[in-house]
């Protein structure tokens, strides 16, 4: 199967902390791969890698093909949505999501987007009047509306209400039906059990797990994924 | 760069500390304007609230716009652009936006009371100018400053205290140097410690505009004997501009290596 990113002995630290420890990694295409592990794991960073946005100390990082070191425009392959949804406070949800059309050109859609998550009423109110759900649900439609062929989500879930949850979830499950792959990361489990095709987990900067929901629970005799991933961390002396 | 800069304008305009400082600077030169009626004289006084005020204002308002934009840059930063015109972009949505305040504010006033009519235009412009350029003089400091510092309060700190030099402790030293060398010829010496501060050397270039021998400091003069008025006004105002280009070239280069 066709890799949509590759990730070889990447590291990196930030003064003296090492944060990435050698990370190899491949994310296949079409597939929904969900990175897992504690806070300061080196998730963020290795996501941050990828966008360009952490430069590495050492190591490649492959986007489609296409070596990023350096590059800008391999971005365009890429939609993200970014934990903390904080946008500028005094503009519309229309102003930002033109803007971001008009940063990122091709195809937009938004329309579909806005009916789906209810967001019509919303879009002409400045974004510090928003409340922190509905601004996460225009963090989703930014994330959602272009037409990149890799979507990476950190922590989507963050502030949504169930309603929105269960929309959230079947616009990833289409998604990727039409070909588009995932990075996610996320702390509720229910989320990991019912989408990931692959789960990554992540510890002190070393990959400690890589495989498919039932494989780990299979590699740690545990019924669900929470107690899997406590034997991990219980194992290894971290929890 | 055009698009992040546009859509920072329009935010940051909206935003009630716009219309704050705006509405401050309407109702000083609007009230001095009504109670002297003295064009030139306003000009004088609003050139030491300018100049202390603009640095202080620009200073506070791009170390806290940047801050407070950091989720949103992220944003941004994971979009195919390049980074620096992510930052000059920014950086240039928030002076263009600050500089529209300080422009209207005083020149609503001014045009009211028929500056176009009056001999004091070209003082006018060149108060306009100077409040324009340590606009983006002090946005760019502060924007470089917080570009490196990660702690909040370190930064803001920092961005004060460089204020603070360049508005009060630094003339200061500048007296303090020319008393305890005053038996050396100092001509060259205080042209170029006034070259090094951006606020100094806009007072210069108001004060050679505005011919007032009564009001030129030491430097003032030393400036005029030297370079006579017009060359004089060409230097100061093409070393203000370097006060620009340089830092705003160091935004570009910092911003290309950090880590964000």
């Amino acid at each position: 199967m066709k890799n949509v990113i590759e990730i070889q002995q990447l590291v990196k630290s930030f003064g003296k902390t090492r944060v990435l420890e050698g990370i190899d990694l491949n994310f296949e295409a079409s597939r929904i791969s969900v990175v897992l592990g504690p806070n300061g794991s080196g998730k963020t960073t290795m996501i941050k890698s990828v966008l360009g946005m952490v430069i590495p100390n050492s190591g490649s990082i492959k986007v489609l093909g296409t070596d990023i070191q350096g590059q800008w425009d391999y971005r365009k392959n890429i939609s993200y949505l970014p934990q903390i949804a904080n946008f500028p406070p005094n503009l519309t949800a229309l102003e930002l999501v033109n803007m971001l059309a008009d940063l990122r050109g091709g195809n937009q859609h938004t329309r579909e987007l806005i009916e789906r998550f209810g967001l019509g009423p919303f879009m002409r109110i400045r974004l510090s009047n928003l409340s922190g759900g509905t601004r996460q649900k225009v963090n989703i439609l930014l994330a959602f509306m272009s037409d990149a062929p890799v979507i990476i989500l950190d922590e989507p879930t963050n502030g949504l209400d169930p309603v929105a949850l269960i929309r959230l979830k079947s616009l990833i499950a289409q998604k990727k039906s039409e070909g588009r792959s995932f990075l996610i990361t996320t702390h509720i489990m229910q989320l990991v059990e019912e989408l990931a095709d692959e789960i990554v987990f992540l510890l002190e900067g070393k990959i400690y797990f890589k495989g498919t929901v039932s494989e780990l629970k299979g590699t740690f005799n545990e019924n669900n994924i929470e107690k899997a991933i406590a034997r991990i961390l219980l194992t290894n002396n971290v929890a | 760069m055009y698009k992040i800069l546009k859509y920072a304008f329009y935010d940051l305009i909206r935003s009630k500390w716009s219309y704050v400082y705006f509405a401050f600077y309407l109702l000083i030169s609007g009230s001095l304007l009504f109670l002297t009626g003295d064009i030139s004289k306003v000009i004088i006084s609003l050139m030491n609230i300018v100049l202390v005020l603009v640095p202080l204002i620009a200073s506070i308002f791009g170390v806290m716009y940047y801050y407070n934009s950091r989720e949103f840059t992220e944003l941004l930063l994971a979009q195919p652009i390049r980074r620096s015109n992510i930052f000059l972009g920014q950086y240039f949505g928030l002076s263009v936006s600050l500089s529209s305040s300080l422009f209207l504010g005083i020149g609503i006033p001014f045009l009211f009371f028929g500056i176009f009519r009056s001999a004091e235009i070209w003082n006018f412009f060149i108060l306009i100018l100077t409040g324009v350029l340590l606009t983006f003089i002090f946005s760019a400091l502060a924007f470089l400053v917080a570009l490196q510092n990660e702690n909040k309060l370190k930064g803001f700190g920092f961005m004060l205290f460089i204020w603070l030099f360049l508005a009060i402790i630094y003339d200061g030293l500048f007296l303090l140097s020319l008393i305890v060398f005053k038996d050396y010829p100092l001509e060259s010496l205080s042209i170029s410690m006034s070259m090094f501060n951006p606020i100094d050397l806009s007072r210069v270039l108001i004060l050679l505009k505005l011919d007032i021998s009564a009001l030129m400091g030491y430097t003032g003069a030393v400036f005029r004997k030297f370079f006579g008025n017009d060359n004089g006004l060409i230097l100061s105002s093409l070393v203000l501009l370097m006060w620009v280009i340089i830092p705003v070239a160091f935004i570009a280069r910092v911003s290309k290596r950090k880590d964000f």
